[in-house]
């Protein structure tokens, strides 16, 4: 497991190292688009702060209280029913963008969340409970009703699907 | 004995903050890389010029919308007022809710981290399905809106 986590540190430097080169790039052949790309990143970065905080707590949280044997009853192979309402409860529940939710996703996983699981939970963060308003504003009450429950059930059927591919075996 | 259990918990905490803080650092590079690259593709792709994109027939539309949505990486808020913009120039409700959905749910610029965090092969398969899961979410909405009346 140490080892999977060093790897992934690892890519992440790469890719880091992967983005500043094409920023590098950009500075050369469009230094105004350079710059003000990297003013929103600044931003984006800046608002995404308490989010950040929130995560680091929740996944302090996870380490210090959640133990594997509640995570493999709630949200584990055997969760049923119930596994399957964390999971959308809490993807529509949990804010901010989807990627600072990955490491805590990665730390259940590890402690038995399932493969099914997680993807409905990262299908159900499309539906934003605060900007449900700002949709019905622009295309409707009925409209933003239908898609959201198009989008639950969806998202049910791609936590099967991933699943029975990610964890798909072929035959020796 | 209480004594002994509250220094136990201190410990696990000591030792839940520690490996806390080692994940967190290690996710950092990621979250830095993704953001960076929200940035630039932003300014190379801007969203507001898309409505030239689309007026061909309802499927490629759709196609399109669901294109332009998993390539973006801005807030929701921004694909509906795009997605508002496109339905006042006549570009057709399923084109624009496929791109309402690919929007928040195909992730092409977060996918070097979800594919380095969850595994390239969960990353691949979930983002190619929520491709495909955006257009067919898009036709059943506005059948069902038809319906509906």
């Amino acid at each position: 497991m140490k080892e999977k986590s060093g790897r992934s540190t690892r890519g992440g430097v790469i890719f880091l190292l992967v983005v500043a080169c094409l920023y590098a790039l950009a500075f050369l052949i469009d230094t105004e688009l350079a710059l003000n790309a990297l003013a929103f990143s600044t931003n984006l970065l800046y608002q995404l702060l308490p989010v950040l905080l929130l995560v680091f707590a929740l996944m302090l949280i996870s380490n210090f209280l959640v133990k594997p044997e509640w995570v493999r009853a709630n949200v584990g192979k055997d969760s049923g029913l119930r596994g399957w309402v964390v999971a959308v409860v809490g993807g529509i529940l949990s804010v901010g963008p989807i990627y600072v939710w990955y490491a805590l996703l990665r730390d259940l996983k590890t402690m038995g969340m399932r493969t099914a699981l997680i993807a409905v939970f990262l299908y159900n963060r499309g539906i934003k409970l605060p900007l449900l308003p700002l949709m019905i504003h622009y295309f409707g009450m009925t409209y933003t009703l239908v898609l959201a429950i198009y989008m639950t059930l969806f998202s049910l059927l791609s936590g099967v699907l991933v699943e029975k591919i990610v964890e798909h075996k072929p035959r020796p | 004995m209480s004594m002994q259990t509250s220094r136990l918990h201190k410990e696990q905490l000591i030792s839940s903050i520690k490996k806390t803080a080692s994940m967190f650092t290690g996710m950092l590079p990621i979250l830095v890389g993704v953001i960076l690259l929200t940035g630039l593709i932003l300014e190379l792709i801007p969203t507001d010029k898309a409505a030239s994109w689309f007026g061909r027939n309802t499927l490629l539309d759709a196609l399109i919308g669901t294109a332009v949505g998993s390539i973006s990486a801005g807030h929701p808020l921004t694909s509906y007022v795009l997605g508002g913009e496109l339905l006042e120039n006549g570009i057709s409700l399923v084109a624009v809710t496929a791109l309402l959905v690919s929007w928040v749910t195909v992730g092409s610029i977060q996918f070097p981290a979800e594919a380095l965090m969850l595994g390239r092969r969960f990353a691949f398969y979930r983002n190619l399905i929520c491709f495909g899961f955006s257009i067919l979410i898009a036709v059943l909405t506005v059948a069902t809106l038809r319906l509906l009346g």
